[in-house]
């Protein structure tokens, strides 16, 4: 696995383009930063600065190379590269609270985004007057919307809220997109239908993430559990309960495998075989070594007289990541079959992991 | 100006009353729940058969009733289940509980310490450790979240 430090703020998200040689990310603050791969350093090639708040979210599209980004400031921008420069263009997403999550649709013809405002904003862009228009997705949601995700048909978005609900809402805007035809979830699809509405999460739903083939959704909560809604199984949810602190981000990496992390800053791995069969498969993660040699009899008197102890204290965690992991993200394989990923923490580190490296990993 | 000047009365209002958008619990009926049957937990402690004790007072958790009094015989009762163990007989008590059981153990607990007293404060902590290690800090940040608890 690799670790690269990005300083010493808290990323709070990132994003990669179409073939993984930039990232962009954001170090808790209102501006992205565009990092180039160069060799085994990463140099940063470009800054986006348009946002007043603190950047929230930030996806890229790699068919299309447009990144959306997303902010407290309740403004969303949508970022195309002309002549080298990252240009911005406002969308009006009509948001009177901060934006909180933003995520390209499978098809890049829209985007959805949550917010604290209590609802979910649909954007597409519109050719006829050249801007992005948006539609509003507010009911059922009783409160701020902290997660969302496609299905890979276009249509369906999964959002985690803090009213403590997962739900699955038609996006359908018939103005850019043929009808949908049914799914497990439903056949009956305008927009801003509810097809699932999950109320028994036991607290907010941090992330939420549709499996390759769409026909299961799983959520991480704050009660530190993971839960899986099965559509050919009557929509039946599992919930898995943990002995771990709360998981804030979770990606599918086979049809059955989750990856799942969190404030215990490493990741987790969980098996999905069917209704009931939830189960905690391993961590994922290379175990700190530590170098414990031997001490000298003058360092024996030196780590008296400064700390009044012999011992050798660990002062880190013994995780790769020093803090909490705040998102996962794809860096290669299908949906179906990921091979590499990556995480970002308030640590200030990104760090890719490699499953060739990980010992026993199983794909049935 | 204001006419009254002197009065702070207006700082105790409680202004999420009167916000029409406030979220609400659902309510669910909680009406019929009485908590874990005293009878058969005092017959089981009684009998010595401590394990059956504790299997019982986690039956019936009045988590959905608004009723106070139903909770506190509830904790009552637990509390002492949980005294009448030996200190040995703990870490056996909670291997015998499910996940879910020592998650509500867990509950019981931090209600048991949100009034401690000269006898029960140590017994919980006995209680509070065993427990730790069989349900991780994630049973404590499930008591932590639980909107509706014991």
């Amino acid at each position: 696995m690799s670790l690269y430090s990005f300083g010493l703020e808290p990323l709070s998200c990132h994003a990669w383009n179409k073939d993984r040689t930039q990232i962009a990310i954001s170090p808790n603050s209102n501006v992205v930063h565009i990092y180039q791969k160069q060799g085994k350093e990463w140099t940063k090639i470009h800054e986006l600065t348009e946002h007043s708040g603190r950047i929230t979210g930030i996806d890229w599209a790699p068919e299309s190379n447009r990144i959306v980004t997303c902010a407290s400031d309740r403004n969303a921008y949508v970022w195309t590269l002309k002549d080298g420069v990252w240009k911005p263009t406002l969308v009006l997403v009509r948001i009177n609270r901060a934006a909180t999550c933003v995520k390209w649709s499978p098809l890049e013809n829209k985007f959805a985004l949550g917010s604290g405002a209590k609802l979910i904003s649909v954007c597409y862009f519109e050719k006829e007057n050249d801007w992005w228009l948006s539609k509003h997705i507010k009911k059922p949601i009783n409160s701020t919307v902290l997660s969302l995700d496609w299905h890979p048909n276009n249509i369906l978005l999964a959002a985690g809220s803090a009213d403590l609900h997962c739900r699955i809402f038609s996006t359908y805007i018939k103005d850019i997109e043929d009808k949908p035809g049914p799914t497990p979830w439903g056949s009956k699809m305008p927009f801003g239908e509810v097809l699932l509405e999950y109320k028994e999460c036991g607290g907010w739903v941090h992330s939420v993430c549709f499996s390759p083939s769409g026909d299961a959704l799983a959520w991480v909560s704050h009660n530190s559990a993971i839960s899986v809604a099965n559509a050919t199984q009557g929509k039946e949810v599992t919930q898995l309960t943990t002995g771990h602190l709360p998981l804030l981000s979770m990606l599918y990496v086979s049809e059955t495998e989750i990856v799942a992390a969190g404030h215990d800053c490493c990741p987790y791995q969980f098996s999905y075989k069917g209704p009931g069969c939830l189960e905690f498969v391993k961590k994922v993660d290379i175990p700190k070594q530590s170098s414990k040699g031997n001490m000298s009899a003058m360092q024996h008197f030196r780590n008296l007289d400064k700390k009044a102890t012999t011992e050798e204290e660990e002062t880190g965690l013994g995780s790769l990541h020093q803090n909490s992991i705040t998102q996962l993200c794809i860096l290669e394989g299908p949906k179906a079959k990921v091979e590499k990923f990556s995480s970002v923490g308030l640590d200030g580190a990104m760090v890719v992991w490699d499953f060739k490296l990980i010992k026993d990993f199983r794909i049935s | 100006m204001s006419k009254n000047t002197v009065s702070d009365r207006f700082r105790k209002v409680d202004v999420d009353e009167y916000d029409e958008n406030k979220f609400v619990d659902e309510e669910e009926g909680g009406e019929n729940q009485l908590g874990p049957d005293e009878a058969e937990v005092d017959s089981l402690i009684r009998q010595g058969n401590l394990m059956g004790a504790l299997q019982a007072v986690l039956k019936n958790p009045p988590i959905n009733t608004k009723n106070q009094n139903v909770k506190d015989r509830a904790e009552g009762l637990v509390l002492k289940v949980l005294s009448s163990f030996k200190s040995t007989d703990i870490e056996k008590g909670v291997q015998s509980l499910d996940k879910n059981g020592v998650d509500l153990l867990m509950k019981y607990i931090y209600k048991g310490f949100e009034q401690p007293s000269e006898n029960n404060s140590a017994v919980l902590l006995q209680w509070h450790e065993k427990a730790l290690s069989a349900g991780g800090v994630g049973c404590i940040v499930r008591v932590l979240t639980a909107r509706k608890t014991v």
